[in-house]
């Protein structure tokens, strides 16, 4: 013990009370002195994303910020294994270079912080497991985990998976990490499956204002067989200059009325199979009859990653809500909420971003009710400065979350690692 | 085979089953509880069929509340219990234990709702894979994942299993494709997680129970997505003269940016030894031959054909064929569905093993394969499901002979040894069971396997669901752990193995 504690009065600590272990030697040596005090800890990465989830009340903070970097990166065998606090546009950047991605979208919450994209880091977004917009095609982002290594709330090195994608030995415990926000399992090395990059994508625009209209057409794209890989709905409401000006902004593209209601459907693939996809789609949504307009290539681009970084609600002061819904109950619950607030509807990533005005704080409870009612949850992304009720950022049942404590304390059972951040008692 | 180490029996369990038998009746209509030997015969073991163990009692419930009563009444009275859904598991998943109640699934055999709108279709356990594509064919979507066994095994035992098939590297296996499962826990409690929605906030369970085979709880209902047919599915037929050609063609097709529906790879032994048994049409000069599968719209698949062509030709194919037609497709892969039968009737007995391996380690896995069969003198074929890096060698010999059966042994153990320094792993889609127990600590260390069986004990504190299976009873790495069939008499013989 004795010589434990030398070699964390060897680690950095700032002013702050926060330690940067370089190696996972040190985060284990670190926690099993936190657990020997039984001192809960903040786990922490680049801090993009640290508005997400409640606040946690602990005296130190461990930033895991330093074990970062590629460990093995091989195109062939389609994964990526890297340290877990690598930041992703470190591995955007490296995957790129092979014609490679991570098939889920990154949603870029960085806008939504600063103003600016800053995607954080890997296991900073694991942690959120939040995926994009090609969610119904590919997955969330549990489903691109293939192992991990990290410490468990006992100091104890742990890791489960591997490299390949076919393995069925022991727990699948990559799946529970995901979404864990930090609270099981201090993360040190993350495999990534990744595969090819799209070799190019179009967006079809269809305008219109009507709602039964937009879910017909959601409901035939996704009994295509076009292989549609984003579909996003953005409308015209609520009706002020403000957001009328804010959407303009956003949304500048030379083939693109920005002022008007829009779906915006994408496809993916080469030329030839993207020319086959719409000339399909054309056919089965019976576009003839719509009015209509493509995005090319570089306009594609741009404008499926300004949906995945949420810049409609910039910087934005007031509550930002993710809901997930069963995709035939979406008109339902937009039928609550057209009119009233800024939303857009990421269909194929199953996602519906609302953004609520501080001095409405009391909707959340009613939206959320309402969500569930509908089979789904809802997430307070961000909470506005007034917040001040009691409702809580996740959506949980008493008996999932008896379930949960057990899990976390099989992990962490003095709950050191980010105490309350999901909810109390995990 | 060797000798099984199973959970120390319970005498007291023992001493009591008449008022445990009596108390079951109680819950359930006693008509589904068979108690009498000759009632309980066929449930002694799964598709590993080598090892049999006669059940306390077999218990067949029809609901979710009744499952719940059966485990709340267990929990009680310290009774250990060992799910089952059709009992086509290969790693030993469903063996029954001398002291534990067998609970049967069997009766959970209804898909309560097919719902287009929301792509995905909510069943009981008991309905088989191919029964939920069956359902919704008819308005052209499937059920992903496609185990060899998808003609009977369930979709309980899928999602205990985490069941892949030869899809998966493009479609995943069951984890990627359920939405939701209904889990009743040892103590009885009834949980539901996930839904209709695409995936879940907090943690997730389903997850974590999706591949558990069976140790975390009974799964008494799932949803599961449904996917639209693709517009066309193509094949392609290569033969290599050397495996490392071959095994750089399917290294190459995969890092030139193509993701095929289905890759697999035959070496020469089986090659000759399907096509001596299904006249399948292989070319028998190959040392190797690979089937490519893309599917897509009709230019995709013409262009990623054409790819995958040229790479092949590149690699010095020694034949190549493309489908024209569905029949001809089918006939790619009709050989390649009689691998395991064309073993079965080349010697008296094969082990089935299953282990994963980093694609481009193939070449290497076969040559040392190749080796160990030297040494051992005993004669194995191969097939690989090439896209996602699964493989399955299949040992001959005959079980007669005791010294064979013993060097058997040492030769799989010695393969799923060389997957795992390979980096690899011990199971890609059988699971480990009983089978590949005392392997875990080839892949895991202490505090790994000690933090899953944390999990366990936080939800079976009593460790009552299916104990024994899975993690190695005395920690220790016993070289043991493949699926042996005496003489053809595979449990369920009718099914391809793939």
């Amino acid at each position: 013990m004795f010589t434990e504690v030398k070699k964390n009065s060897q680690i950095f600590q700032d002013s702050d009370k926060t330690y940067y272990p370089e190696d996972e030697a040190q985060v284990s040596n670190i926690v099993r002195d936190l657990y020997d005090k039984n001192s809960p800890i903040e786990l922490i990465g680049t801090n993009t994303k640290n508005f997400i989830g409640n606040k946690t009340q602990c005296a130190e903070r461990l930033s895991l910020s330093k074990i970062s970097g590629i460990v093995e990166y091989l195109p062939e065998e389609l994964y990526i294994k890297v340290k877990a606090n690598t930041p992703l546009e470190i591995v955007e950047t490296e995957l790129e270079k092979n014609n490679q991605e991570l098939a889920f979208e990154i949603v870029d919450f960085g806008f939504i912080k600063d103003g600016k994209s800053n995607k954080g880091t890997v296991a900073g977004y694991l942690s959120c497991n939040f995926a994009g917009t090609r969610r119904f095609k590919v997955g969330s982002v549990r489903d691109h985990i293939l192992g991990f290594r990290g410490v468990n709330g006992k100091g104890d090195i742990i890791k489960s998976g591997g490299t390949v994608v076919k393995n069925v030995t022991g727990y699948d415990l990559s799946k529970l990490i995901a979404g864990a926000f930090g609270t099981l399992v201090a993360l040190t090395e993350v495999t990534l499956k990744v595969l090819p990059k799209q070799k190019s994508c179009s967006t079809i625009v269809v305008y219109t204002e009507e709602k039964k209209l937009v879910n017909e057409l959601f409901e035939k794209i996704s009994s295509s067989s076009s292989d549609v890989s984003g579909a996003v709905f953005v409308p015209e409401e609520p009706k002020n200059e403000e957001y009328k000006y804010n959407k303009d902004r956003v949304f500048k593209f030379n083939d693109l009325k920005s002022n008007r209601s829009f779906l915006a459907i994408r496809v993916e693939g080469d030329k030839v199979s993207i020319n086959e996809k719409i000339k399909k789609l054309n056919q089965e949504l019976e576009l003839d009859k719509l009015n209509t307009t493509i995005l090319d290539l570089h306009q594609s681009i741009p404008f499926w990653k300004k949906i995945n970084s949420l810049e409609l609600f910039n910087q934005t002061n007031n509550n930002l809500l993710r809901i997930v819904v069963p995709p035939s109950s979406s008109i339902k619950l937009i039928q609550n909420i057209e009119n009233k607030f800024k939303y857009y509807i990421d269909w194929c990533g199953s996602l519906h971003w609302v953004e609520i005005p501080s001095s409405q704080n009391i909707k959340i409870k009613e939206i959320k009710k309402i969500t569930q009612d509908l089979g789904g949850y809802l997430t307070i992304i961000k909470k506005s400065e007034k917040f001040d009720f009691e409702e809580t950022v996740f959506t949980v049942n008493e008996t999932r979350l008896l379930i949960s404590e057990k899990i976390k304390k099989s992990f962490d059972p003095k709950r050191i690692f980010n105490p309350g951040k999901m909810y109390r008692g995990v | 085979m060797s000798e099984l180490v199973l959970p120390k029996i319970n005498e007291v369990t023992i001493s009591k089953k008449e008022y445990i038998f009596k108390n079951l009746s109680k819950i359930i209509n006693p008509e589904n509880v068979l108690t009498h030997s000759d009632e309980i015969k066929p449930y002694e073991t799964d598709a590993l069929a080598a090892y049999t163990q006669t059940p306390l009692a077999v218990v067949m419930p029809e609901n979710t509340i009744e499952v719940s009563n059966i485990l709340k009444f267990c929990h009680k009275e310290n009774v250990k219990v060992v799910p089952r859904g059709a009992g086509t598991g290969l790693s030993g998943g469903a063996l029954p234990l001398n002291d534990a109640i067998l609970l049967s699934l069997g009766k959970f055999n209804k898909i309560l709702e097919i719902d287009f709108e929301n792509k995905c279709v909510v069943t009981q356990p008991g309905v088989t894979n191919l029964g939920i594509t069956d359902a919704v064919k008819h308005k052209g979507f499937y059920y992903a994942p496609d185990p060899s066994s998808q003609l009977a095994c369930s979709i309980g035992g899928n999602v205990a299993e985490n069941s892949g098939g030869v899809h998966s590297l493009k479609y995943g296996t069951t984890t990627n494709n359920i939405l939701g499962v209904e889990i009743v826990m040892m103590d009885g409690t009834i949980c539901r997680v996930g839904g209709k929605t695409l995936d879940q906030e907090g943690y997730d369970l389903m997850g974590l129970i999706c591949g558990s085979e069976g140790l975390l709880g009974v799964i008494t209902e799932a949803t599961v997505k449904i996917l639209k047919n693709p517009q066309v599915v193509k094949a392609a037929l290569i033969g290599f003269p050397t495996i490392e050609e071959g095994g750089n063609a399917a290294s190459e097709i995969i890092s030139s940016g193509i993701v095929p529906a289905g890759m697999e790879i035959m070496d020469k032994a089986l090659i000759e030894a399907t096509d001596n048994f299904s006249k399948a049409g292989y070319p028998r000069d190959a040392e190797l031959l690979l089937i490519v599968e893309l599917d897509g719209t009709v230019s995709e698949v013409d262009e990623l054909l054409n790819q995958v062509s040229n790479i092949c030709k590149k690699n010095n194919c020694s034949s190549l064929k493309l489908s024209k037609d569905e029949k001809e497709r089918l006939s790619f892969w009709a050989g390649r569905k009689a691998a395991f039968p064309a073993c079965g009737a080349m010697a008296p007995d094969y082990y089935c093993m299953d282990g994963s391996i980093p694609r481009g380690k193939l070449a290497e896995a076969l040559l040392e394969i190749k080796t160990l069969s030297k040494k051992y003198n005993l004669p194995v074929a191969n097939c690989f499901h090439a896209g996602d890096g699964n493989l399955h060698p299949l040992i001959m010999f005959d079980g007669s002979n005791k010294e064979e059966l013993k060097k058997t042994e040492e030769f799989g153990a010695e393969i799923l040894k060389t997957c795992v320094r390979l980096g690899g792993v011990i199971t890609g889609e059988h699971g480990v069971g009983i089978e590949k127990r005392e392997l875990m600590c080839e892949m895991f260390n202490d505090k790994d396997i000690q933090q899953q069986l944390d999990i366990k004990k936080s939800l079976d504190e009593k460790n009552l669901l299916n104990p024994g299976k899975v993690y190695p009873i005395l920690r220790k790495c016993a070289e043991e752990g493949r699926v042996h069939v005496h003489r053809g008499e595979e449990k369920f013989p009718n099914l391809p193995r793939f």
